[in-house]
């Protein structure tokens, strides 16, 4: 036995293979919708994962402290220019219950030389925590440990990039190379991590001990960052408001003074980015629900043109014994139906689109079946609301006239 | 069919349609009284415009009329809701037209089984019940899935009172259902009329202007400028 229901949506399928060029081009509108729905939120959905990415790479619960302006002597200096930390504040801060290990960095950029090689690159000096603060482990050989570091050894941990440029396919652990004209023995070699998401490489980079750097290379007793690591997420907060207290009393700042230091939350500061991404695909997605609606008033005029087309059929089914109900059912099916028809083919062409760009471009997308059900549903609301209007006209036609039509 | 004819099955009582156009009120039913019984074969004559169809579409339960009482098998349909009337017209009614009035969109077979539908039949039933509906008529098995344009006027018309019988209505109203047809396929229609009225007894009003099509009715009645005017 069929159900009345299967009937109305079999005779609604039959209405629209007799006339299958006007039955495509009135779902075009809701094809092109939901397939530009589907591609944009799996577009967005690609950038939030790389934004997810990139705040993983940023290693965990990670705090940057950076010098700031002091108004010593009433001069304003800029951002990151001032010799306000030094090796010592690092060290302090080690000591926080809150912190559970911390890397003091200077960066320069110096040519590195091996026999006949050389190659320009990032120096940085840092501490032998290094590798766990950033989740960066060596690959070949190993970091340099606290006794190195507290010893100012000469030796160094390169990235794969640095390797290959001066090693080619040789193993680099070993040989002594030379930076700022000082002798530095490799001791290990940084896992491959690619560019970050300012498409810098991150593998071109050198590592050294950063009293090592700042005796030896660099000559100065300050330092310009100090990367700390809280012990959990929730003491990322403690943290910070510990190191602004610690750096007031060792800088001797008074309280009406301001902090001559910065301290930032780099995964406040990524979620943030994170969730600008996600609003970003909500506005994207609202764009395209628009063409959705466009849509669904071309269906709409396309169900007042069949209505009227059909005005006969109407007064013959009335004057059989169909009620209004039952016209309002058979033609809300018959615009449920065709937009649904055209959400099926719109998440068809939209998830070909999300491919294709995935494909093509350098922009990651991803699909998940939420979009896809949210289209479905939507689609078959479109049907629905704009379907009403028509249906209502054609419920209400008196069977007389309709009878009449011709 | 002597023992039937007394039951009443429509009663007219002062029975007034008026047409509103704009601020023009056409009067094109005035005080229309008539009685008819079951298995009456009833023809309605007149002029054209004198109000045959107005007259035929209250009788159908398509229309109201603006003044005086309809009883349909005893019920008062004169102020029942749209609703309430296309169930009147499904289960007691059937119709054929002068136009055919065929569902282009639909075959034959699904054509017939459209008044079971909007009962509430199962679909398996209605098929064996509009399938015997268009034996009756003699509609071939082989024409059922034939769309109404694929088939002769005479047959469509054939269709047509299958459709008005399928649901086994126990009144047929046709508004000259020969309009369209020669007179050979006029009076073989008309033998359909016939044979469902004499076996079935099948109440049948029919409207025409062709005295050899009224000739097949029992009773006959002549409309004139909205009024009985011989019965
Ligand atoms: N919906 C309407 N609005 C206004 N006037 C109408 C309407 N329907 C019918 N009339 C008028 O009522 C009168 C009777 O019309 P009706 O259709 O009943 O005539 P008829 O006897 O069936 O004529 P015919 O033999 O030509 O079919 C005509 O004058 C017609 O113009
Ligand atoms: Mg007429």
């Amino acid at each position: 036995m069929k159900f009345p229901i299967l009937l109305d949506i079999q005779s609604a399928f039959k209405t629209f293979t007799r006339n299958k060029a006007r039955s495509f081009l009135t779902t075009l509108g809701i094809i092109i919708g939901v397939a530009s729905v589907i591609a944009t939120v799996s577009i967005g959905q690609g950038a939030s994962a790389s934004i997810q990415n990139a705040i993983n790479a940023l290693g965990s619960n990670l705090l940057i402290i950076l010098p700031g302006s002091s108004n010593l002597g009433g001069v304003q200096t800029g951002f990151g220019e001032l010799s306000t930390l030094t090796l010592q504040d690092a060290k302090a801060i080690r000591k926080l219950p809150a912190v559970k290990t911390d890397a003091a960095n200077i960066r320069m950029n110096e040519q590195v030389i091996w026999r006949g090689n050389n190659w320009g690159t990032s120096v940085m000096g840092t501490s032998s925590t290094f590798p766990i603060i950033k989740n960066w482990p060596v690959t070949k050989g190993e970091f340099f440990d606290k006794q190195q570091d507290n010893t100012a050894a000469n030796v160094a941990v390169i990235g794969t990039t640095v390797a290959t440029q001066l090693f080619g396919l040789m193993n680099p652990v070993g040989h002594i190379v030379l930076i700022h004209n000082v002798p530095f023995k490799i001791i290990g070699e940084l896992k491959a991590i690619g560019f970050n998401a300012f498409g810098q490489d991150q593998d071109d980079i050198v590592v050294i001990p950063i009293t090592t750097m700042m005796e030896k290379i660099a000559g100065i007793s300050w330092v310009n960052i100090i990367m700390v690591s809280a012990k959990s997420k929730k003491d990322t907060e403690i943290a910070q408001s510990q190191i602004t207290a610690l750096l007031r009393q060792r800088h001797h700042i008074p309280p009406h003074k301001p902090n001559d230091f910065y301290v930032r939350n780099l995964t406040q500061i990524a979620q943030t980015a994170g969730s600008s991404a996600q609003i970003f695909t909500i506005l994207l997605a609202a764009v395209a629900a628009v063409s959705l609606l466009v849509g669904g008033i071309g269906i709409m005029n396309i169900m007042l043109v069949s209505v009227t087309e059909r005005t006969k059929e109407i007064g013959i089914r009335m004057a059989v014994g169909a009620k209004k109900y039952d016209i309002l059912k058979q033609f809300l099916i018959e615009s449920s139906v065709l937009s649904l028809f055209g959400g099926v083919l719109g998440i068809g062409l939209g998830v070909g689109i999300s491919d294709l760009i995935s494909a093509v471009s350098p922009l990651h997308t991803i699909l998940t079946i939420e979009p896809i059900i949210i289209s479905i549903v939507f689609s078959v609301a479109v049907g629905v609301f704009f379907g009403f209007y028509p249906a209502y006209k054609a419920s209400n036609l008196n069977p007389v006239e309709a009878l009449r039509y011709e | 069919m002597d023992s039937n004819i007394s039951k009443t099955v429509i009663r007219l009582e002062h029975i007034g349609m008026i047409y509103k156009t704009g601020a023009i009120n056409y009067e094109a039913l005035k005080d229309i009284n008539l009685t008819i019984y079951k298995g009456e074969f009833f023809s309605i004559m007149g002029a054209s415009g004198s109000g045959k169809s107005t007259l035929m579409n209250i009788l159908g339960c398509l229309d109201q009329p603006t003044s005086g009482k309809y009883f349909l098998e005893d019920e008062d349909v004169s102020m029942l809701s749209k609703d309430r009337l296309a169930d009147i017209r499904n289960k007691k009614i059937g119709f054929v037209f002068q136009g055919f009035n065929l569902i282009q969109r639909l075959s034959i077979i699904e054509n017939v089984e459209l008044p079971l539908f909007y009962a509430g039949v199962a679909h398996k039933e209605a098929n064996i019940e509009a399938k015997k509906a268009l034996r009756l008529v003699d509609i071939a098995e082989s024409k059922e899935n034939n769309f109404p344009n694929q088939i002769s006027g005479g047959e469509q018309q054939r269709v047509a009172i299958a459709r008005a019988i399928v649901h086994n209505a126990s009144i047929i109203m046709a508004d000259e259902p020969t309009g369209n047809l020669d007179s050979v396929r006029s009076n073989e229609l008309m033998s359909f009329f016939k044979k469902i009225n004499d076996e079935r007894n099948v109440t049948i009003i029919l409207v025409t202007h062709e005295p050899d099509v009224a000739a097949f009715a029992k009773k006959h009645i002549i409309v004139k400028d909205g009024r009985i005017v011989d019965n």
